[in-house]
């Protein structure tokens, strides 16, 4: 690896050396630039409720977008060292329970789209890779995921990122694990296997990347997912303003609180077959915990949004019969039912 | 003639790889054929993991992404 091999990738070390660099200056100073624009600048009063809601605005939407450009540009580079095929070379042949904790970990850092969940399921199936840790993976990689955590991290705080992630590994494990015991293998479509040679292809050798070409997937995945979510941040970011300069505390309290008993199976009946990605998902969850709810259900109900879903019912159906799937959605949707209630309890 | 496929069940990204693929094929300027794959037993005879994936003349030549113009260039020609 030469770092200085042409002149281009030289100039782009530069670019990202100057870029973090700036980042860091910049996010260290983002509260008094925010601070200074809102009274200085606007000329609103300090301890209004607009002055309020505009400094929250234009200090965190700024923040939650440059975390947001880092961590996915970070990982964006990860995951050029995961392919599918690699991860599949990692897992096939491993026994249950050491292979769902590893299912569940690689989802976060394998690159996967929902889309591509029927060629990855037959993948992994065809090439050894047992059902249940099969699933580990598939409940984990959509669930887990760098929004997500960033989103929480930049809203709510390490605490709720921390959780989130630590119990939606846990549910991606558990619920694997339970999945492998059921033996469902026969509800799988035949087909599936009958396409046995699958295994041969890939040894799970990655591509020969330059650093070169995984900063450059970095600025890619920047660029289609900051791209397709900034939006979603930024109107989550202005209910939290909203909430944070005008409304009353406490005001869901009564409806998604802790003491309403049923508010969490209600949270995950509402969000399974809902689809959303992470970031469009963030303004309602603000919205609701702005308001009182209680934090277990909003995290049930962010989890049942964007682990399950639908359309990924839909795809899953030309390999899985509808037994399996219902299995496999009952109890994913259990696992999440339990944190909900298990956070409420704690917290 | 040089065949192209493109492998995918229609998502987003499929549509975008078809796009610059026939783009680079054109700009390169040979004849050639163009074929959207969307059966997913056929997508699976070429052992792919992710999709979209771009096939040329029977060998997967990219999966999972969308290239660029420029390396499509490359991939095709």
């Amino acid at each position: 690896m030469n770092l200085s091999a042409t002149p281009s990738s030289s100039i782009r070390f530069c670019a990202v050396a100057f870029g973090l660099a700036g980042w860091w200056l910049l996010y260290r100073h983002l509260s008094e630039v925010a601070g200074w624009l809102t009274h200085a600048v606007f000329g609103l009063e300090r301890g209004s409720h607009l002055g309020a809601s505009v400094e929250f605005f234009v200090f965190e939407a700024p923040k939650v977008m440059m975390l947001l450009i880092l961590v996915v540009f970070g990982v964006g580079i990860v995951r050029t060292f995961f392919t599918p095929e690699r991860t599949r070379h990692l897992l096939a042949g491993r026994r249950e329970s050491v292979g769902n904790v590893l299912a569940a970990l690689l989802g976060t850092v394998t690159p996967f789209c929902s889309c591509s969940a029927v060629p990855l399921f037959i993948g992994f199936v065809t090439a050894g890779v047992p059902l249940g840790v099969t699933f580990s993976f598939l409940i984990s990689a959509p669930m887990v995921n760098e929004v997500a955590l960033v989103l929480l991290f930049g809203m709510f705080g390490w605490k709720v990122a921390g959780l989130y992630l630590g119990l939606g590994l846990i549910i991606a494990i558990v619920a694997g694990w339970v999945l492998g015991r059921l033996r469902l293998e026969k509800y799988v479509e035949s087909w599936v296997y009958e396409n046995g040679t699958n295994a041969a292809a890939g040894d799970g050798a990655t591509p020969a990347l330059s650093w070169s070409d995984r900063v450059r997937a970095g600025v890619t995945a920047v660029r289609e997912i900051v791209g397709r979510v900034w939006i979603y941040v930024l109107l989550g970011i202005a209910v939290g303003a909203g909430i944070h300069g005008f409304v009353p505390e406490n005001f869901m309290a009564s409806i998604m609180g802790r003491d309403a008993w049923w508010s969490v199976p209600l949270a995950v009946l509402l969000g399974v077959p809902m689809y959303a990605n992470a970031a469009s998902i963030i303004p309602v969850v603000q919205a609701l915990l702005g308001k009182g709810a209680a934090l277990g259900t909003v995290l049930a109900f962010m989890m049942a949004v964007i682990g399950l879903s639908l359309p990924e019912a839909i795809i899953l159906r030309q390999v899985l019969k509808p037994r399996l799937i219902a299995t496999f959605f009952g109890v994913v949707a259990g696992g999440i039912l339990m944190v909900g209630y298990l956070f409420n309890l704690v917290l | 003639m040089k065949k192209i496929q493109i492998l995918g069940t229609g998502c987003a990204k499929c549509q975008k790889l078809a796009a610059v693929a026939d783009e680079a094929a054109k700009a390169l300027g040979a004849p050639y054929e163009f074929e959207k794959v969307t059966d997913l037993k056929q997508i699976m005879s070429f052992k792919v993991m992710s999709t979209p994936a771009l096939v040329v003349d029977g060998v997967v030549k990219l999966a999972g992404r969308v290239p660029t113009i420029d390396e499509a260039k490359q991939l095709i020609g």
